[in-house]
């Protein structure tokens, strides 16, 4: 890849003439010498999967194979139908539908991860809401997948994008700011652009820890990923009204990692402390696996005396 | 870079719910058994960090199994892969261990069959993307993101030229390349990432150098281009 971070893609762009999609593209054909045809084709099957994700827990409940959670998907769906969300009616469903990709993700079904599958409701969440909007041809929007790509690709590169390493922020943080800075570029945002709405959602979630209930991609994951929907396309209006991320957002991304690092282990995905570790998070682990989520606890519980007796 | 392409972000199609505890789980568990290079008879898998802490709720036991049964990250078999790979004869141990030297999201497999075994670890660095760490004792890093050359040999002057050679004869790009021995004129193994597949032929001139003792071809590029 010619590109490692937000500025050089903001250059090549200008350079070569292209949309920040169209260069993710040039870019992939370089680095794995496959045809043009063949690396769009995956992506648009990808998106296909993605659409058939949003649409699997829109009108029945999902439920998730532990049981917990589903069918919020339906209950905001239904609310939208019937009521005036807060929100209008665009946002509200791009809420609905990235809580209806994360729903068929705790289920075990099929879905693509973007960047991971702990944040696999976002993109699809956004995409798909505004496709239906706008009346966009697929093309258009595979076309954003390889712009939410090459961002992630940088994000990935210089910080990192899993809840182990670095936290929610990595995951569901880089998964909005993907959504923001693709979906600036689809309404016809400069590369310019799009880069300030990443720096935009990227600030937004800086800190944010992975602390999941029993160790569960659910409790806080699904509502992460509606809230992260309606924050990405917050995020892409204020760049398109021409907000600027004052702090460049390479600098950001480089915050992402330096706060990720400092995080403790407890809040990085290994379900020991957070929302995991409140009394009814601890409750919930003990009903799903019995002696060995006791066990699971005291482990949690060591692990918490440690740390607090630095 | 960690994450080479566009793929290694949007993507893979994966059945839920973690593409690091589920996804890179099955990537590394197919990779451990193109190493090995059978169904084995017997595994024991070893988790650790943040996959020991929370592997039950997120499959990550069935995605390192269906990773056994050479399942891609999206086949929907992976949900029973367990009760399947018990059906075809496997006896599997599961264990938590603790390595702070390790990634957090590292597993270590040790398969058997017949008289052969392999212990092969592996990391799941995020969104699928995994970092092979070790195999029999080698620390080597790759990836399966390019078909993969593994050759255990003896460490002597130029194994690296006469591999290197063999591999430029046959018109094999090297991408990323890796070599680690246990000592001094020990054992040694070199890895070699490539663009293009190692064609059977080219594997056994590899097979035939002095001082070769396997040679092991792991390519998992067509099957994953497909999904």
């Amino acid at each position: 890849m010619k590109f490692s971070t937000l500025e050089q893609i903001i250059a090549c762009c200008r350079e070569d003439q292209v949309t920040i999609g169209q260069l993710m593209l040039n870019e992939q054909i370089k680095e794995t010498g496959k045809s043009r045809d063949e690396t769009f084709k995956q992506m648009a099957d990808y998106y296909g999967i993605m659409k058939e994700a949003v649409h699997r827990g829109i009108h029945d409940p999902v439920p998730s194979k532990s049981g917990l959670t589903g069918g919020d998907a339906v209950r905001v769906h239904q609310y939208m139908s019937s009521g005036v969300p807060a929100l209008g009616t665009d946002a509200c469903t791009a809420l609905a539908y990235a809580l209806s990709v994360s729903e068929v993700n705790a289920s075990m079904g099929r879905i693509v991860a973007t960047p991971t599958a702990g944040s696999c409701g976002i993109i699809p969440g956004v995409f798909v809401s505004t496709q239906e909007r706008f009346g966009w041809e697929d093309e258009h929007l595979v076309m954003g997948l390889f712009s939410a790509g090459a961002i992630g690709y940088v994000i990935a590169n210089n910080s990192f994008i899993s809840g182990a390493e670095g936290g929610c922020q990595a995951e569901v943080g880089s998964a909005i700011g993907m959504a923001a800075g693709a979906l600036t570029e689809l309404r016809g945002g400069t590369p310019e652009q799009a880069v300030h709405a990443v720096g935009l959602a990227l600030k937004n979630s800086l800190g944010l820890i992975c602390d999941p209930v029993g160790g569960l991609v659910e409790i806080p994951c699904i509502v992460r990923n509606g809230f992260g929907a309606v924050t990405a396309l917050a995020a892409s209006d204020m760049a398109l009204a021409g907000v600027r991320s004052v702090i460049p957002s390479d600098e950001v991304i480089d915050v992402m990692l330096e706060v990720g690092t400092a995080m403790p282990s407890k809040h990085r995905e290994t379900a020991k402390g957070g929302l995991a570790q409140t009394p009814t998070g601890k409750k919930i682990l003990k009903d799903l696996y019995g002696k060995e989520g006791k066990k699971l606890r005291e482990k949690g519980a060591k692990a918490k005396k440690e740390e607090t007796s630095d | 870079m960690r994450f080479k392409d566009v793929f290694s972000i949007i993507g893979p199609s994966m059945v839920g719910p973690s593409s690091s505890h589920t996804a890179g789980a099955v990537r590394i568990g197919r990779a451990a058994r193109r190493i090995f290079g059978a169904f084995p008879d017997q595994a024991e898998i070893v988790f650790y960090g943040s996959f020991a802490e929370t592997y039950r709720g997120h499959g990550t036991d069935l995605a390192v199994v269906g990773g056994l049964l050479d399942f891609a990250t999206d086949d929907m078999r992976i949900r029973n892969s367990i009760e399947l790979a018990e059906a075809a004869g496997i006896e599997l141990t599961f264990k938590t261990a603790q390595n702070v030297a390790f990634h957090p999201n590292t597993v270590e497999l040790r398969l058997k069959g017949g008289d052969h075994t392999d212990v092969i670890a592996g990391a799941s660095i995020g969104g699928g993307s995994v970092e092979m760490l070790r195999v029999n004792g080698f620390d080597v890093k790759f990836t399966m993101n390019y078909p993969v050359l593994l050759v255990f040999h003896d460490d002597t002057p130029g194994m690296v030229a006469h591999i290197t050679r063999l591999l430029e004869a046959g018109g094999v790009n090297i991408a990323y390349m890796d070599v680690d021995r246990k000592g001094r004129g020990g054992d040694a193994m070199t890895v070699v990432e490539s663009d293009e597949a190692v064609p059977a032929e080219l594997m056994k001139h590899i097979e035939g150098l002095p001082s070769v003792h396997r040679v092991v071809i792991a390519d998992l590029t067509v099957e994953e281009a497909q999904s």
